[in-house]
């Protein structure tokens, strides 16, 4: 099982390489709506220092969900997909193996990229520390929540809104904990009940999502 | 009971998992829930707008509380309702189930909708704001997103059985988020501010404004299973147009 997952993540790193571009555009995405923000409100370092964290977050749901239809629609259309779900491999693992290649590839990158756009926010070194943390534990939830939202939208018409609808009410918890993990920080407060409550998404998510999207991709392939 | 009862009691009640059976009934149960629900709604108004008393500290805008929280415990009722049925859809697979949990979404947003607007209505002259960011306000505001994300899913999918299954994972996913959308919303709330308003402080109620209240409630569950009944049966004609009962039906209203 271990095997099949690792060979998945393997794959879909290799592709994700050969097509640069798409990685690329979600991360130039991500950077371009925080960038957005400071021209949209004012430059008001007290002000900026106040949205920061919500702003980044906001912008990390958002190129999150634009990346989600590639994770199982390009496998999907070229027959991929079918191959793999008939092969003797376990469901599961595949999922799994995809989902973790996902987020290697649309979730990592927002978490080395936050603290340069923590700059631009005028954040604190303990709340920039912070923000990255937090999305360092919430990207991953987002990937498994929005891996289901994909497997949901695999063949119907106009996936990719409908995919951001299904898929950012289900993105609130993480957006309020990861918020509120950095502006208590900030406020100089005890963070640990933040991280734990990050930990325990990601732990549920990680029992339930690839359950969720096996019985979606059975149900659309 | 018996092994022989039990068996008899599981198959009569079974017997109306198939659409064949089951729309007669629908039917039946649309007409007696239709007739009562209008009478219920209208004497929980009359009480709550003519009998129950005024509010001391609310006035009269309180009153808007008769519509106002039966309806939102309708909406977050309809969703736990529908979410059993896809669940049952997804577990032992049958064909109404899809289509009682569709039938259900739209009377369910429906509610949240009307919630929402009342709830505004009622902020407005109490708070003195149209919207606060209140645990409640929100996590309401959220289920209505996934009651649209429901329907968008259901009508985005072209063949019937995938469209109920696909939107089944969704209703299931989100039985078990909104606790957790809840309680987190809740906790930011009160992370940043106080509650603006605590119902929990609000003065007992008087009894008349209880019955008004529980009348209306009813009515609208009542006026749920009537249109959901309704919705049903024009699904089952739709989906079981091929085969010849619905054509000797059809035949027989025409």
């Amino acid at each position: 099982m271990m095997t099949v997952l690792v060979c998945i993540v393997r794959r879909d790193l290799l592709v994700a390489t050969r097509r640069r571009a798409d990685v690329l555009t979600a991360v130039v995405f991500f950077a371009v709506v925080v960038s957005l923000f400071p021209l949209a409100t004012t430059p008001d370092a007290e002000l900026l220092r106040n949205i920061g964290p919500g702003v980044v977050w906001v912008a990390a749901l958002l190129s999150s969900v634009l990346t989600l239809p590639r994770l199982f629609s390009v496998d999907h259309t070229d027959g991929t997909l079918d191959q793999m779900l008939l092969s003797a491999s376990p469901i599961g693992a595949i999922v799994s193996g995809k989902i973790i290649a996902h987020w290697l590839t649309a979730g990592l990158p927002l978490v080395v990229l936050s603290p340069v756009l923590a700059l631009q926010f005028d954040l604190a070194p303990g709340a920039m520390l912070a923000l990255t943390s937090s999305l360092f534990l919430g990207t991953p939830v987002l990937s498994l929540i929005g891996a289901i939202g994909a497997a949901l939208t695999l063949g119907a018409r106009g996936a990719g809104v409908l995919v951001s609808l299904l898929v950012l009410p289900l993105y609130v918890p993480v957006l309020v904990l990861g918020t509120g993990l950095v502006n208590a920080a900030g406020a100089g407060l005890d963070t640990s009940a933040h991280f734990m409550l990050l930990t325990a998404m990601i732990v549920s998510a990680c029992v339930l999502a690839p359950w969720a999207v096996s019985t979606a991709l059975r149900g659309a392939a | 009971m018996s092994d022989a009862k039990l068996l008899h009691a599981r198959s009569s009640v079974f017997r109306y998992a198939s659409p064949v059976t089951f729309f007669p009934l629908a039917g039946k149960l649309s007409r007696l829930c239709g007739v009562c629900a209008p009478l219920l709604i209208c004497v929980g108004l009359y009480i709550g707008f003519f009998v129950a008393p005024t509010d001391a500290q609310q006035g009269e805008a309180y009153r808007i509380i008769f519509i106002h929280v039966p309806a939102a415990w309708m909406s977050m009722f309809i969703y736990v309702v529908m979410a059993f049925w896809a669940a049952a859809g997804l577990v032992i697979r049958t064909r109404l189930s899809g289509m009682m949990a569709l039938a259900l979404a739209p009377t369910g947003a429906l509610f949240t909708f009307i919630a929402l607007w009342t709830g505004a209505l009622w902020g407005k002259p109490t708070w003195g704001a149209w919207w606060v960011w209140d645990a409640r306000l929100t996590s309401e505001l959220i289920l209505l997103f996934l009651y649209f994300g429901f329907m968008a899913l259901h009508a985005s999918i072209d063949d019937s059985r995938r469209a109920d299954k696909a939107a089944a994972i969704l209703a299931v996913t989100g039985l078990v988020n909104i606790p957790i959308i809840y309680f987190s919303v809740k906790w930011w709330n009160t992370l940043h501010q106080g509650a603006s308003v605590s119902f929990t402080n609000a003065p007992t109620m008087a009894a008349s404004m209880f019955t008004g209240m529980m009348l209306v409630t009813v009515g609208f569950w009542l006026y749920s299973i009537a249109i959901a009944c309704v919705r049903v049966r024009s699904l089952i004609l739709e989906r079981e147009g091929s085969s010849p009962w619905v054509a000797a039906y059809l035949r027989k209203q025409s």
